[in-house]
């Protein structure tokens, strides 16, 4: 029995490849990196009409075969079958934005030379029509000796006529109109072709024009902007309050109902006050980070994203960075490491580097737990007028800081380490779309599951060593527990240090398990308050009133101050050594960042001492 | 006159691209996206708070941001005028 198949999805960027393969395999795909390179390989299975399964691979969207990005290197290679490791893919799905063919025929044509067995999708004719275009399909067939299927991939339209489509598509020779032509050749060629294939065209893309004579107004574009984020980093906020008060009543039910049912022991005090308190105090975040990314991904998914790019370039620019690099910042503030990996979308090297090092600023939804209860804690829930919050302003400030402080340091390297020629800005502004459901809930659910398998393994083993090292060496009567452990006097030690920013021996204590992941900050230090706590004051062991009782405010705003900063990420750093090959930039990174942490802290704490609060 | 000078929305025709005054990669992105002699194009954005970097520009059905630089690279004659 011969191997299944293998049939790869190609195409410019934007012609809705990502929603045509999801809608192929659904949820039975596979995301891994391509060995050596960090892109992306989506993978997954399919069945044909025939009942023949396949594997389906997306390639990465590209220009042609001449390859401008590490992108397009994995593309044209694979198509080649020169990816040492990678089979040669036997049909090759032609993905076409059906409104945009003069532009997508020309890479179209490149492909069609190789002689491979194609087929090509029409895709996005909804949007093409609702555009006032009528296309023929069989003017394209004839012209280009393969079939053409219409697509619709978000509607699931024309996907079983696709799928017959690859199963019947057989070895060509190439057509001689098409082999040893030039690029100006194949974009005429490309032009005549779409200008033949449309058979009535009303000039209706009134509605894109209008979207962005308002989205990108050179005045009001950036206050839309300026809004939008203001209301995202409201609502992570405020919706999810409900549903963390659930999962947080959830928490404790699972505590009390584990330390009724099993005996006094240490076993049971490991369950209850390591585990339970520990890794449920980070499992509350999930509603937050869900409508983060859900913000994240429908801007991404409506064209949205692409906007705020442009909007963003002249910022950027200032900073000596281009718009290209706001995608990468902004997935930054879900996660650092994604951040950081689609910075490989930035072609000039210095560039890539800068916005690397300067992503782990951007504040990611790790922090988001720490930020959250110290922030519930201290800052009073009032609103400051016109319906905002106190809470959500200092949140915003804290992002904002983040920023504030990237953007200083980029000007700073690029003008110092990461010197060159100012980088340009070249992107496609892709057509406005409503993002499907399904899709967006597909990417939620894998962001979510990520979040949940990091609080199963790392989260859960750092906070069981943690357990440990706090429960031992046992104090003898009169002794506090935390004075008397290991992880006590390891903290005694580093707070010599911290202390001049204001830090009590229980924050430096959280900072230590934090270098894993900086949510963990916040399950160490409930462990910490459970282990020290007396039996009377256990019954009301909430986290946020111990805190109250522990830390004064000067001292909670350094905390805050220092989390903006403090590069406390395992995965970040061991992502950075990848993409810069090296542990140069991943150490400069932790130095340099440490350092702001350290002054950013002491100077909060100072401050607020000094102004009283 | 070169792209970056004209009014939003005015068509224009591409007449030749210094391809000198820009990056390698950045030139053959620009040929990719088929910014190259002949080629019908019109600025439909620019830049923010009255500024004029970048510039969205329209070429066919797409719309690409590219820097002022870029544009100034472009040499551009009234569309009618010239292939009319």
């Amino acid at each position: 029995m011969s191997r299944p198949r293998k049939i790869a999805l190609v195409g410019n960027p934007n012609a809705g490849k990502s929603a045509l393969f999801n809608a192929l395999t659904g949820a039975r795909q596979k995301i891994a990196n391509y060995p050596g390179v960090t892109v992306e390989r989506k993978s997954g299975r399919l069945v044909l009409p025939t009942g023949e399964p396949v594997e389906l691979t997306d390639l990465p969207g590209a220009y042609g075969l001449d390859p401008t990005s590490p992108d397009e290197e994995v593309t044209s290679k694979v198509i080649r079958g020169q990816f040492p490791g990678e089979a040669e893919p036997d049909v090759l799905v032609i993905v076409l934005d059906a409104s945009n063919l003069e532009q997508h025929l020309v890479f179209a044509q490149e492909l069609l030379a190789l002689g491979k067995p194609s087929v090509i999708a029409l895709n996005m004719v909804d949007l093409a029509e609702r555009d006032g275009l009528v296309l023929d399909p069989a003017v394209l067939e004839e012209e280009l000796g393969v079939r053409v299927v219409s697509t619709v991939a978000v509607r699931r339209r024309g996907l079983t006529e696709l799928g017959e489509a690859v199963a019947s598509a057989t070895l060509r020779a190439p057509g001689p109109s098409l082999t040893e032509i030039g690029a100006v050749e194949r974009r005429v060629a490309a032009h005549a072709m779409a200008g033949a294939a449309i058979l009535s065209e009303t000039r209706q893309r009134r509605m894109h024009a209008r979207l962005d004579a308002l989205l990108l107004n050179p005045w009001l574009g950036p206050l839309v902007l300026f809004a939008l984020l203001f209301v995202i980093f409201q609502a992570v906020f405020a919706w999810a309050t409900p549903f963390a008060d659930a999962l947080e009543a959830g928490v404790g039910a699972l505590h009390d109902a584990v330390r009724q049912t099993l005996p006094d022991n240490f076993l049971r005090d490991l369950l209850t006050e390591g585990i339970i308190s520990g890794v449920g105090a980070v499992v509350v975040f999930l509603p937050q980070i869900v409508i983060l990314f859900a913000f994240i991904l429908a801007m991404e998914a409506s064209g949205y994203m692409a906007r705020a790019a442009f909007l963003m370039d002249r910022m950027m620019a200032s900073v000596g960075l281009s718009g290209r690099s706001f995608i990468p910042l902004l997935s930054s503030f879900a996660c650092a490491i994604p951040g950081i990996m689609a910075t490989r979308s930035i072609t000039d090297p210095k560039d890539r580097l800068t916005t690397i090092l300067i992503a782990p600023m951007m504040t990611c939804s790790a922090r988001l737990p720490v930020y959250a209860v110290i922030i519930a804690a201290f800052i009073p829930n009032e609103t400051v007028g016109w319906g905002i919050g106190l809470q959500g302003l200092v949140l915003f400030a804290l992002y904002v800081a983040g920023v504030l402080g990237a953007m200083l340091v980029a000007l700073i390297l690029r003008r110092s380490i990461t010197k060159g020629a100012a980088s340009g800005f070249i992107m496609e502004l892709p057509k406005y779309q409503l993002p499907r459901l399904g899709d967006l809930a597909l990417g939620l659910w894998q962001r979510a599951w990520i979040f949940l398998r990091r609080a199963g393994t790392i989260i859960f083993t750092v906070t069981i060593v943690l357990w440990i090292m706090l429960s031992f060496p046992r104090a003898v009567p009169g002794q506090s527990q935390v004075d008397a452990s290991f992880a006590g006097k390891i903290a005694n030690g580093l707070a010599v240090v911290v202390e001049p920013i204001g830090f009590n021996r229980d924050m430096a204590l959280a900072l230590i398990p934090a270098m894993a992941a900086r949510e963990v900050a916040v399950s160490s230090l409930a462990t910490t308050y459970a282990v020290d706590a007396t039996d009377e004051d256990r019954e009301a062991a909430e986290l946020g009133d111990q805190l109250k009782g522990h830390w004064t405010l000067p001292m909670a705003l350094a905390f805050l101050a220092w989390f903006v900063f403090a590069p406390q990420c395992m995965s970040t750093i061991a992502v950075t050594r990848r993409e810069t090959n090296g542990w140069k930039w991943p150490a400069f990174m932790l130095a340099y960042l440490f350092g702001l942490a350290y002054v950013a802290a002491g100077a909060t704490y100072w401050l607020a001492v000094w102004a009283g609060l | 006159m070169t792209l970056d000078q004209q009014p939003i929305d005015r068509k224009v025709r591409i007449v030749s691209v210094d391809w000198s005054r820009l990056v390698p990669e950045e030139a053959r992105r620009l040929q990719a996206l088929g910014v190259d002699a002949g080629a019908q194009v019109s600025v439909s954005q620019r830049g923010v708070f009255g500024g004029c970097d970048p510039i969205a520009i329209r070429i066919g059905r797409m719309i690409v941001a590219v820097r002022r630089a870029h544009a100034q690279a472009i040499e551009v004659a009234d569309a009618e005028t010239l292939f009319a």
